[in-house]
């Protein structure tokens, strides 16, 4: 195969050489090679994309994986929410990445990926997202593609303004969209104006393993942060977060929040305030929050109740935090890969405004305040101004960049995706989105180093762009090229879920770390069976161990006998395959859970408690082999005052 | 003589490669292993190409009622090869060293190949015979049975040199570094023989 491979390109190369002068000319003169926006996406059989994306699924509470230019869909990642597809937050291994102080909480509604960065650029290990709904992160390992940890966030709700990372993965951000008593208690809604608090968490990231810990927590004003991003390049070290309903209304936002003619940017220097936190800054405070740990070699998740954060009121540390004047309930906050500019996309605004950092820091230092909110001192919108697009569409959202000096803004109102210049404010081009357009992507949007050839913008609304299912259907993205001067539309593909943002990397920084089996010499499960001498079952009152394996095609044990009515089996599962792509399902007939799927190496626990008296089978679900069929046992349920001992055999 | 003698040491010394690299190895790729299982034969056992193909060849092979593939133990082969090699290797070596001092007639050099020919048609008969056993002596109660078109059991012997292919899979054996390095080391002692004679055929 390497042989053809490198006699194929040989020939190519050859050929090039031979045909280069011709090339030139066609390109230059014909434009209908390059219309041929076919090609441009198709991914011919076998062959690979060039771009993986991580696309939230919004209230489905997951996030799935795409490969671009293609648009296609190669994986579902169960982060917040239950799966029954693979078993995840039903087998006992995984339902402790769902708890919360809350309780157990099987569904989110998952928003803004970021992934890893080192030195600005993207580095490929991790992939965070937030649950909005019920305040957490989540950290997905890119090796595994599975969730690995899940951290919730208190004191905070409606978990918007976030998971954004600095450009060290020093910190994954969250910021609260809802203001709340802080610390919980019972008062009157009308009392919400100074009492509510809005929360800004920075969550320290471990940089060898990715584990996280909630710094500290910043207790801005009770305004509604709704988006945010990193510094980057000068400005590391800080953080900016959009808000809106500075006018700290409590009911009937749509009008009462919308009445100011500028909110604010929250500018926020987390160098200063982890400076003194680390010097014993900042309050410790009574809460509890979760925090949820998913190892690789016990193949199983921890649930750890965390009592008390440090929380830091800004006006503690002066200098920390100001506050930029921002045209009309800014949703979007963008930062561009060289950190100077700030883009509020005020969402009612007719004009997209852009902020200049350096223009911040000049203002800061002649002390040239407007005023002063809660002791945080506000700027002069002027002052910090870099510029304006004039008029560039309707309802600004979200903004992009392409690494060389242009920026992409989504406008949902008109429809569309603007392309515009930085420093000159012109508008470039623009081109429709099909319907309503909410996030959009560039790989590598937000670091310092985008990879500006593709671009994919993800609608709200869906309509007639695919064939009808009814009133409910799947949300549709466009994919553009952006490498020449005018965008062009490619391909448009649906959806999972609500996509909100997604993040997207060249696949050859993720490709060659994805693993394809756990060793089962690294398998740390404390009920693993390794081989058919492992394989028992224990009783423990009305509690059943079953220690079992699976490899091609078959169970062991596959008939079990002496469980009764009224017993708790617990099916603690080996695959023992050590094959790339061979897992094993495990279903058991009337299981109210779900059914398993068991990775090569793995092990996984599936309960159930048998209701009636009979012999009642399981099988594997996955079609794993040519002997698939035959994969399947039975357990024999006896009545609970039986006094039949518990066996086990296979092959007898 | 001298440049007799010391290809002769170089040829024999190259035998030594075996102890490093495979002498053979066998790929089997099928459909959905794009990434072709793999053995690999070295003189003292059989490994796998990557950590887990052994055990995953041996997976497949239990469908069809194959034996698993021995360990080094359980073959008396893995324990003889080591010590025929390393005992030619000397053998050249110490011939080689007597050509160079004019202390022995470079027909020893011819003789040191002939032997190790022998030794190596031997060792081929006995691989064979091996890979006979190995695709042919199935078990009687094996899950899947394949005849051949006159009702005689079908053999999965792979190939002992070349590419065959046996039901889903595409199987080629072939030398591999360390069995090249043999073929070039027993090719220079031949060479050896032609210059000693040459140089006795100059000199009268």
């Amino acid at each position: 195969m390497k042989k053809i491979l490198k006699s194929t390109l040989a020939i190519v190369a050859v050929f090039a050489v031979f045909t280069s002068c011709n090339n030139a000319d066609k390109s230059s003169n014909s434009g209908a090679l390059s219309s041929n926006n076919a090609e441009k996406v198709y991914i011919a059989p076998g062959e690979h994309d060039s771009h993986y994306a991580f696309i939230s699924g919004g209230y489905s509470g997951n996030l799935t994986v795409y490969g671009l230019p293609s648009g296609r869909m190669f994986k579902e990642i169960p982060v917040f929410s239950q799966f029954p597809t693979n078993g995840y937050g039903y087998s006992e291994e995984t339902k402790p990445m769902l708890e919360t102080s809350y309780g157990f909480v099987p569904w989110d509604d998952s928003h803004h990926p970021d992934i890893s960065q080192t030195k600005g650029k993207l580095d490929g290990r991790w992939v965070f997202i937030n649950g909005n709904n019920t305040p957490r992160i989540a950290r997905i390992s890119l090796t595994t593609f599975e969730t690995e940890e899940i951290i919730e966030v208190p004191n905070s709700a409606g978990n918007h303004s976030s998971s954004f990372i600095t450009e060290n993965t020093e910190y994954v951000v969250a910021g609260t969209r809802f203001s709340v008593p802080v610390p919980q208690k019972d008062i009157s809604i009308k009392d919400y104006k100074g009492n509510f608090k809005g929360a800004l968490s920075f969550i320290s990231v471990d940089p060898e393993h990715g584990h996280m810990d909630i710094k500290f927590q910043v207790l801005m004003p009770g305004f509604n942060y709704d988006l945010s991003h990193p510094g980057r390049g000068k400005s590391h070290g800080w953080f900016f977060f959009t808000t809106y309903n500075t006018e700290e209304a409590n009911s009937l936002l749509e009008v009462n929040a919308s009445q100011n003619d500028k909110d604010f940017i929250a500018a926020i220097n987390w160098k200063k305030i982890e400076e003194y936190v680390n010097n014993g800054g900042g309050t410790m405070m009574p809460t509890e929050y979760a925090h949820n740990v998913y190892d690789d070699d016990t193949h199983t998740a921890t649930s750890t109740m965390k009592k008390e954060v440090r929380v830091v009121n800004p006006t503690e540390v002066p200098g920390a935090v100001y506050l930029i004047p921002t045209p009309k309930s800014p949703h979007g906050c963008d930062v561009d890969p060289s950190g100077e500019y700030i883009v509020g996309n005020g969402k009612l605004s007719a004009n997209l405004t852009v902020h200049s950092f350096t223009k911040m820091l000049d203002a800061i230092k002649n002390e040239k305040f407007a005023g002063e909110a809660y002791d945080i001192p506000i700027l002069n919108f002027e002052d910090v101004l870099a510029g304006s697009v004039e008029q560039p569409g309707l309802g600004p959202l979200h903004t992009e960049f392409d690494g060389k000096g242009n920026a992409y803004t989504t406008f949902f109102i008109s429809s569309e995706v603007v392309k515009w210049k930085l420093g000159t404010w012109e508008v470039i081009d623009r081109k429709p989105t099909y319907y309503s357009v909410g996030h959009l992507t560039i790989p590598g949007g937000n670091s310092a180093e985008p990879f500006g050839k593709y671009m994919f913008a993800m609608n709200k609304i869906t309509k007639d762009r695919y064939l009808p299912t009814g009133p409910e259907m799947e949300h549709s993205a466009q994919l553009y090229d952006i490498s020449g001067d005018k965008m062009e539309l490619l391909l448009d593909f649906p959806t999972h879920g609500e996509p909100h943002y997604a993040a997207a990397i060249p696949a050859e920084i993720v490709k060659n770390n994805s693993r394809k089996i756990f060793k089962l010499s690294e398998n740390e499960h404390p009920k693993k069976a390794l081989s058919d001498a492992d394989t028992k079952i224990v009783r423990d009152g009305k509690n059943v161990h079953v220690y079992m394996t699976m490899i091609r095609s078959h169970f062991s044990p596959d008939n079990i006998e002496g469980v009764k009515v009224g017993d708790k089996v617990f099916f603690h599962i080996t695959n023992l395959e050590q094959d790339f792509d061979v897992p094993h399902g495990f279903a058991m007939i009337g299981a109210r859970n779900a059914e398993l799927l068991i990775a090569p190496g793995q092990t996984r626990t599936l309960t159930w408690e048998p209701q009636k008296v009979g012999v009642w089978p399981f099988y594997c679900t996955d079609f794993c082999s040519a002997l698939h069929q035959e994969m399947q046992g039975y357990v024999r349920v006896s009545p609970a005052n039986s006094d039949i001992e518990l066996s086990w055999s296979l092959g007898e | 003589m001298k440049k007799a003698g010391i290809i002769m040491i170089i040829g024999s010394l190259l035998l030594l490669g075996l102890f490093k690299f495979p002498l053979w190895n066998i790929m089997l790729g099928a459909p959905q292993y794009p990434d072709p299982l793999g053995m690999n034969i070295y003189i003292q056992g059989i490994k796998g190409v990557e950590e887990f193909d052994l055990q995953n060849i041996d997976g497949l092979n239990h469908y069809i009622g194959m034996k698993t593939i021995p360990k080094a133990e359980e073959m008396w082969e893995f324990s003889v090869f080591p010590k025929v090699i390393l005992g030619m290797a000397i053998l050249g070596v110490a011939i080689g060293l007597l050509g160079f001092f004019e202390k022995l007639n470079y027909k020893y050099f011819l003789g040191w190949f002939l032997l190790m020919s022998i030794l190596g048609i031997l060792g081929m008969y006995d691989f064979n015979n091996w890979l006979v056993d190995y695709g042919g002596n199935l078990d009687p109660h094996a899950i899947i049975k394949v005849t051949n078109p006159d009702g005689t059991p079908m053999s999965y012997k792979p190939p002992l040199i070349g590419y065959k292919k046996l039901l889903n899979f595409d199987v080629d054996s072939w030398p591999h570094i360390g069995g090249y390095l043999m073929f070039i080391g027993m090719a220079l002692t031949l060479i050896a023989f032609w210059i000693g004679r040459k140089a006795s055929l100059r000199t009268p």
